[in-house]
C-alpha cells in the first residue's frame, strides 16, 4: 500500500501528510507536480497549502500543472484520490468535484478544530458510522463550499455530503454550523463514484495523539482497508 | 496586437464577502443611500488573439464558470 503525495509549488502540508501516513504504518512518496507517472501509487493526496499563491482564484493554476491530467486519468480508473484543503480547491477548480470554495464569510482567515458530522459511508475514504462526530481542525480563508441548487440536490441525492459542520453534540445550529458560511454546513463531498473526496478539514493533523486527537486516522485506515477489500 | 479589458464578478445570488464588507462600511460611514455592492476582478490583456481565443482563455483560466461571469471589452481590434 503506497500513498503518493503531490508537491505544488507553494504546498505546505506535504510532510503532515507524509508523517500521518507512515505513523499509521503505510508506504507513502512525494510526486513532484511536474512528474507525470503515477505508477506504483495505491492512492494519491493533493494536500493543504497555497499552490501557486492562490493567484487568480484558490487552485486555479495548479489545476494545470503536469500532474494533474495523470491524477484526474487515476480518478476516472476508479483510484482512490483525496484532496485536503487546498487539494479540495484543486479538485472542484479540475472539476473532478463538483461546487466551488469561495472566501469565507466574515472574510477571516479561521484556524480552530471543528466539529464534523458523518453524513454518508458512501466515500472510500471515510469508513465511520454515518451520525458520528468527529474533530479535526479547519485552516484555511476560502472554504466556503457553494455549488447550485441542483448540484445540491444532486450531492444530497447520492450520499455525495461526506462531512458537514455541526456543535459538539453533532446537532447544527439554525443559522449554520459552518464556521466558513458554507452551504448547507457542507465540509466534505465526494464523487459519485465514493473514490474522489475533497474536504477543507486536516485529517493528517490529528492522526497522532501527541497533536491532540486521533480522529484523522479513520481517512487514511478506510482508504486501505477499501483498497484490500477490492483486491480482494 | 489587440487589447482586452476583462470584467470577471460573482454570478447573480453568489455571496460576496469582501462586496458586502464594503457596502457595510459606506453605510457605517454615513452614506445611507448605498444598497449593494459588488467587487470583482479586472484583467487587462494585450495580445495576438482574437476575441474567440480570450473567451477561451476566461472559460479556461481567468473565471470560474461555476461561480462567475465575465463580460470583455475589444479596447483595441488587432
Amino acid at each position: 500500500m503506497r500513498f503518493g503525495v503531490v508537491i505544488f509549488p507553494g504546498s505546505n502540508c506535504e510532510q503532515d501528510v507524509i508523517r500521518a501516513t507512515k505513523y499509521l504504518g503505510y508506504d507513502s512518496e512525494y510526486i513532484w507536480h511536474g512528474d507525470t507517472d503515477l505508477s506504483g501509487f495505491d492512492a494519491i493526496v493533493l494536500p493543504g497549502g497555497f499552490s501557486y499563491g492562490d493567484y487568480i482564484r484558490t487552485g486555479a493554476v495548479a489545476r494545470f500543472s503536469p500532474v494533474m491530467s495523470e491524477v484526474v486519468r487515476f480518478a476516472e480508473k476508479g483510484g482512490p484520490v483525496l484532496g485536503i484543503c487546498n487539494g479540495f480547491q484543486i479538485l472542484t477548480e479540475a472539476h473532478l468535484l463538483p461546487g466551488a470554495l469561495l472566501r469565507n464569510r466574515g472574510l477571516k482567515f479561521i484556524c480552530k478544530s471543528t466539529s464534523l458530522r458523518v453524513e454518508s459511508d458512501a466515500c472510500q475514504w471515510l469508513d465511520a458510522p454515518v451520525g458520528s462526530v468527529l474533530s479535526i481542525p479547519i485552516n484555511h480563508n476560502e472554504g466556503n463550499y457553494y455549488c447550485d441548487t441542483e448540484t445540491l440536490a444532486r450531492l444530497d441525492a447520492n450520499g455525495q455530503v461526506v462531512l458537514r459542520y455541526c456543535e459538539p453534540d453533532g446537532s447544527r445550529a439554525s443559522d449554520g454550523s459552518a464556521p466558513n458560511g458554507s452551504l448547507d454546513d457542507i465540509a466534505g463531498i465526494c464523487n459519485e463514484r465514493g473514490n474522489v473526496f475533497g474536504l477543507m478539514p486536516h485529517p493528517e493533523r490529528v492522526v497522532e495523539p501527541i497533536t491532540g486527537g486521533t480522529d484523522g486516522q479513520a481517512f487514511f485506515t478506510s482508504v486501505v482497508a477499501k483498497l484490500a477489500e477490492i483486491a480482494g | 496586437m489587440a487589447r482586452y479589458e476583462i470584467y470577471v464578478t460573482y454570478k447573480a445570488g453568489i455571496f460576496d464577502p469582501p462586496g458586502a464588507t464594503a457596502e457595510r462600511a459606506l453605510v457605517n460611514l454615513g452614506y445611507e443611500g448605498v444598497h449593494e455592492v459588488k467587487i470583482g476582478k479586472f484583467i487587462r490583456i494585450e495580445a495576438d488573439a482574437d476575441l474567440a481565443t480570450v473567451s477561451e482563455m476566461c472559460e479556461k483560466l481567468l473565471a470560474n464558470p461555476v461561480i462567475e461571469d465575465y463580460r470583455i471589452e475589444t479596447v483595441e481590434e488587432g
